[in-house]
């Protein structure tokens, strides 16, 4: 089969991370790891590894187009802003790492299928991909959800400067992810960085206010749910199954990394990062299909 | 000289946590302008952990945050209105933005003692506004001396007019207070406050110790009404100062009078130390997880101090409420063993 060609630009943490688990893809193949410097330690990797690099930031793209056809932007938010309409014009599909909100929410576990149908994907956020599959499931068990909250605590060591910067974009991004996916009347997102050495994993806690908790329905469905995960994200275990306390629904779930670029603890970073991998791998095999489909009708 | 020290009075926000953060507009408005008369320099307002944290995990408001602050504005004339904010809790648009159109004077901006770095662009949107930004480091006995004038600094590259650090559980003895804050005034130009809690007892003399090391700004509430075992006793603090020469300009009488009202339409009891205050403050776990600890211990029926204990192993921050359940969850499991 042949593999699909991805650019990733931004050669941070999470575009450094994204390119060794693309070196392990069947399907994806990285032709270009773009950012703006040569000496980031990010580019040494890629160098490394002989993947081609660029420090031309966007216009690397621009000036040769036919170097990839998917584009994962591991920028920042506004960054992703000024990117879109570049790669749009120039046709490339986007999976969008950054909390930018440009492109169709994509949680993997739930509407992969529906992802692919868009030329950009956004990957929400960390926390956003560790619960949503969760506030999704407490939205089809249950009728009336007047209130879903999710609380993540990651390591300190894990949220780098983007992160920390853009926290404001993280609530916002991912308030509005659970309410689409669980259908929830009010969604609150909350994130606590721990300097506790050594590093704490990544925790998230989802709490649900509902009128009639169908307790039965999530302890039966939750263990689909996690294992629907776990085909992209091997690291993701539910460390409280569903529980009623004080008037609320609660499960906590807590995610290891791979330990690829980053280390294990960066749960955070792995989940958005196995997200967008599991995207790419989908548009790889729907673009491999449609083309062995021409193919057949032009034979 | 006669040195004068600025009295921020937490009594409705961090008494909030006292009572499950169900104070009510009313008793918003009677302490306000009790407060307003004692000529209370800064009043600050709101959910026990600042402006948005109305939530599951801490605790719900019994009013919304636009409710608070409303009632505080329209009851304040000569004392500042401030409040609390902790980035990952509350965003610009969503609540910064409105605090301020409602007539907040004094922002404090609030991280976890080692993230100052979250504070920056809230720092600075505080600034742009022209409102007092202060910096607030949390859970301060987390960190070493050393990185606490780190982040410190940090915050007053982002534009904080003023440090206040935490003593959030209690933890202090007074001669880690005035280690701290003396580190703190010789790497820093702007003014340094502190803020207590009185798990070990230690609310007043580590106030004291603040001051004496060259604290300018405390924080107390009336009858000490906070998260925990409380805070510094407000009243307490302005006759303790008066005795000791520091000026803050608000009358004893004054100030009695507030405190009394409080107990009577406020505070529902008047904090004492608990064991479990003294635990938490021994184990150094934030002091708003007490009445949660409490509850949920209960219902499960495992040993509170046990739950402490769990939690200082952990090093959980404030916000991490969540880990309470897991904690106390992994206590029962271990008992059927």
């Amino acid at each position: 089969m042949k593999k699909l060609r991805v650019a990733i630009l931004g050669t941070g943490n999470i575009g450094t991370d994204l390119l060794i688990k693309i070196q392990r893809s069947a399907v994806l193949e990285c032709t270009l790891f773009i950012g703006r410097n040569l000496a980031s330690p990010g580019m040494k990797v890629a160098v490394g590894m002989g993947v081609p690099v660029s420090d031309q930031s966007i216009h690397a793209i621009v000036k040769n187009p036919d170097c990839c056809d998917l584009v994962f932007d591991a920028t920042s938010a506004k960054d992703a802003q000024v990117h879109w309409p570049i790669l749009e014009k120039l046709g490339k599909i986007v999976v969008d790492m950054t909390p930018a909100k440009l492109g169709e929410l994509c949680i993997p576990a739930v509407n992969l299928k529906e992802s692919v149908e868009c030329q950009n994907v956004n990957m929400v956020t960390c926390g956003g991909q560790a619960s949503i599959p969760i506030a999704h499931l407490i939205g089809q068990t249950h009728e009336d959800i007047e209130y879903i909250e999710v609380v993540s605590s990651i390591a300190s060591r894990s949220a780098g400067p983007a992160t920390r910067i853009n926290l404001d974009e993280y609530i916002d991004t991912t308030e509005e992810g659970i309410k689409l996916f669980s259908k929830a009347h009010k969604a609150k997102a909350i994130l606590n960085l721990n300097p506790a050495q050594p590093c704490i994993d990544m925790q998230t806690t989802i709490f649900a206010k509902v009128k009639k908790p169908n307790m039965e329905a999530l302890t039966e469905r939750i263990d689909a749910v996690i294992q629907a995960i776990n085909s992209y994200v091997p690291g993701y275990k539910l460390l409280v199954p569903p529980v009623y306390e004080n008037g609320r629904i609660i499960i906590m779930v807590k995610v290891q990394g791979l330990g690829d670029y980053l280390p294990k603890y960066a749960g955070n970073l792995d989940i958005i990062n196995c997200a967008g991998i599991a995207v790419a791998e989908e548009y790889a095999k729907k673009l491999e299909q449609s083309e062995s489909l021409i193919n057949w009708q032009n034979g | 000289m006669v040195k004068n020290i600025i009295i921020s009075d937490t009594t409705l926000r961090d008494g909030n946590h006292a009572v499950g953060h169900q104070l009510k507009a009313e008793q918003i408005a009677i302490y306000a302008a009790a407060a307003d008369r004692a000529l209370i320099p800064i009043v600050e307002v709101g959910h026990g952990n600042g402006l948005g944290a109305s939530s599951m995990q801490v605790g719900i408001s019994a009013e919304d945050d636009k409710t608070l602050l409303t009632t505080a504005r329209e009851n304040l004339t000569t004392s500042k209105l401030g409040i609390h904010v902790i980035p990952g809790f509350a965003t610009i648009n969503r609540d910064l933005k409105r605090a301020i159109d409602i007539g907040v004077d004094v922002v404090r901006v609030a991280s976890h003692c080692t993230e100052a770095d979250i504070t920056q662009r809230h720092l600075g949107y505080v600034r742009e506004k022209g409102k007092e930004a202060y910096g607030v480091l949390m859970m301060s006995h987390m960190a070493s001396v050393d990185l606490l004038v780190e982040e410190a600094q940090k915050m007053e590259l982002y534009g904080a007019e003023g440090i206040i650090i935490m003593d959030s559980a209690g933890a202090y003895l007074p001669s880690d207070v005035e280690e701290r804050i003396s580190a703190l005034i010789e790497s820093l130009s702007i003014p340094i406050g502190f803020h207590a809690h009185n798990n070990l007892g230690m609310a007043i003399a580590n106030s004291v110790a603040a001051i004496e090391a060259g604290a300018t700004i405390l924080d107390g509430s009336a009858r000490g009404f906070g998260a925990g075992a409380g805070n510094a006793q407000v009243e307490v603090l302005v006759a303790v100062l008066d005795r000791l020469g520091y000026q803050t300009n608000i009358d004893l009488y004054n100030i009695l009078d507030a405190t009394d009202i409080a107990e009577k339409d406020i505070i529902p009891v008047v904090p004492i130390i608990k064991s479990d205050n003294i635990v938490s403050g021994l184990t150094g776990v934030f002091s708003g997880f007490s009445k949660h600890v409490s509850r949920i211990a209960n219902e499960y029926n495992v040993d509170s101090r046990d739950v402490y204990f769990a939690l200082g192993e952990r090093k959980v921050v404030a916000g991490q409420e969540d880990i309470i359940v897991e904690v106390v969850l992994e206590l029962v499991k271990n008992k059927k063993k």
